[in-house]
């Protein structure tokens, strides 16, 4: 009996412990968005998503073009990525098995460490330095290389999950096997892949250091790729750094615009991912 | 892709076989049930080996499957069965490091050669798998004529569909609601629609790998039943672990132990009067 009292006091104990480090990590994640939220909501207006932005100490205004600038680089981004990406890693899951699909899959996982700002550099070296002038299109390369490597790789992880079985039930009714490939094994990785994409669109979306000197930032209305464009992240930078007090309170607001956006993506990412899993097989 | 092509040597006496057995097999022009059935041979199988890596998995099998028969595939977990079966259709060759060597003629021509690409010998050797597989993304109907849509044949593929889930015996159950997921039905269901699906590319050869193994004894009873309608049509090669369905279902029946084809016969005689003391053993429960 006091066998049975001893083990009820050390679950007691550790589902404390567990429970305590659970609250821990929940924290500063609630902190964050109340935050955000309480500082950010009182500026949210329709006007803040529709207007430019107003120079200090006059009120209104808002981070429209820098949303639609985000958009458009991320946008431009999924141009490049998408198709080098999921190309990659479907010649992973295909043919990666040998030393060159080692190689490849090597060179991804690095890349995807490198810091977000030497990608930005990289990208500076390569595009900005080039054309002599900041623009959209090098923040787009900036953010496709970031992009890439994750896109491989879980490209990849999606396609070695579709079960052998399909890929034989194909080839046994006389498919080619890159017709196998294409119609039957990428079509059922499919739900797997766009969630892959959704997730890497919105991390592409938060990031500030490879836009810095790639897009630089702009204080109008910007559709043409080769101008200097404006971001939520960088425009958030540019006010939070400002001595200004109003600006202070747009970049509260305009993290919010972003957290609601990546957010968003999550969610949607993670709708998906549901409902596919939900109509996987076995 | 296909290891075997690559090292077995063109001039070998393999190759040479393709040229010895040219005549196309007699076939009865109106296409009706022979009245001797195992006398007209539809696959040819000569000193067929296969190897996964080093591993020598099938030693010189030669058999002959008689056009509109059912020949089952019998033996210990092992025994290279399964091998042999996906030899026939050239599937054993996808598994990296495998690989098979020897003759497999089909109506007199051999479909293992060098210049013989594997998805010609697919579209007329079919294969229904252990587990159902039907593709979760398409539909009933879809996975009916994935076979007719992957490779553009062009026709009237609801005909087809409709056909072949009646040759499955699945129409009555599913004609209300083609558009349903595969993936709605029961495991017996699938595994009937994976045999409507490989009936609906028209092959001339049904191979079943253990096709009834994953389901319960009426989801069986119905797959056998099946069995015997198919071999109207189609001639049927079977691997099952289940000897009794062996003799339920099968006219001959070819016993593998170790990698060795150990006897093949009719299959009353292999399970009343085997010739080889080891096919006794076996079928009698010594050993498996």
């Amino acid at each position: 009996m006091s066998r049975l009292r001893w083990r009820k006091a050390v679950d007691l104990f550790w589902t404390v412990v567990s429970g305590a480090a659970v609250l821990a990590a929940v924290i500063p994640l609630a902190s964050l968005l109340w935050l955000v939220i309480s500082h950010g909501a009182p500026g949210l207006d329709l006007g803040f998503f529709t207007s430019l932005p107003t120079p200090v100490g006059e009120p209104g205004g808002g981070v429209g073009n820098a949303i639609v600038g985000t958009l458009f680089m991320v946008g431009l981004a999924s141009l490049f990525a998408l198709p080098v990406g999921i190309g990659a890693g479907i010649f992973l899951a295909e043919k990666g098995d040998g030393k060159l699909g080692g190689f490849v899959r090597f060179t991804a996982e690095v890349l995807s460490g490198v810091p977000s700002i030497v990608v930005g550099i990289v990208a500076y070296g390569l595009v900005v330095a080039h054309m002599k002038r900041f623009s959209a299109l090098a923040g787009g390369v900036a953010l496709a290389l970031l992009m890439i490597p994750s896109l491989a790789r879980s490209t990849e992880e999606f396609i070695r999950l579709v079960p052998q079985a399909l890929r034989e039930a194909s080839l046994a009714l006389g498919v080619p096997a890159w017709k196998t490939s294409l119609r039957v094994v990428l079509r059922t990785a499919l739900g797997g892949i766009v969630t892959a994409v959704l997730l890497a669109v919105a991390r592409a979306a938060g990031e500030t250091a490879p836009l810095l000197f790639t897009a630089l930032n702009n204080q109008y209305w910007n559709s043409d790729p080769f101008q200097p464009t404006a971001s939520l992240t960088v425009q958030i930078f540019n006010y939070a750094i400002s001595p200004y007090e109003d600006w202070h309170q747009k970049a509260w607001t305009a993290a919010l615009v972003l957290l609601l956006l990546v957010g968003l993506l999550n969610l949607f990412a993670r709708f998906l991912s549901r409902n596919r899993l939900q109509g996987a097989p076995r | 892709m296909n290891a075997a092509q690559e090292i077995a040597p063109v001039n070998s006496p393999l190759r040479r076989s393709v040229h010895v057995a040219e005549t196309p097999a007699p076939r009865s022009p109106d296409g009706s049930l022979p009245a001797a059935p195992l006398e007209l041979p539809k696959l040819k199988v000569e000193k067929l080996n296969a190897w996964y890596g080093s591993n020598h998995a099938l030693h010189d099998v030669s058999l002959t499957v008689p056009a509109r028969s059912v020949t089952a595939a019998i033996g210990p977990s092992g025994c290279g069965k399964s091998t042999f079966l996906r030899c026939l259709n050239r599937m054993h060759e996808l598994i990296p490091g495998a690989r098979a060597e020897g003759t497999l003629l089909i109506d007199g021509k051999n479909l293992l050669g060098r210049d013989v690409d594997p998805v010609e010998l697919r579209r007329r050797v079919g294969m229904v798998f252990q587990r159902p597989n039907p593709f979760p993304t398409m539909s009933i109907r879809d996975n009916v004529a994935a076979g007719l849509k992957l490779n553009g044949i062009p026709g009237n593929h609801a005909e087809v569909v409709e056909r072949t889930l009646r040759q499955a015996a699945l129409w009555d159950e599913v004609k209300d609601r083609l558009d349903a997921s595969a993936l709605s039905l029961s495991g017996g269901q699938q595994q009937r629609l994976c045999i409507a699906r490989a009936l609906a590319v028209q092959p001339e050869v049904l191979l079943m790998d253990e096709p009834a193994s994953a389901l319960d004894p009426i989801a069986t009873a119905k797959i056998e039943d099946l069995i015997h309608e198919l071999k109207e049509r189609y001639t049927i090669v079977i691997v099952t672990h289940n000897m009794q369905q062996a003799g339920r279902v099968s006219d001959q029946t070819a016993f593998f132990y170790m990698g060795d084809l150990v006897e093949v016969g009719p299959t009353e005689k292999i399970f009343t009067n085997p010739s080889e003391k080891r096919t006794e053993d076996y079928v009698t429960g010594k050993f498996g």
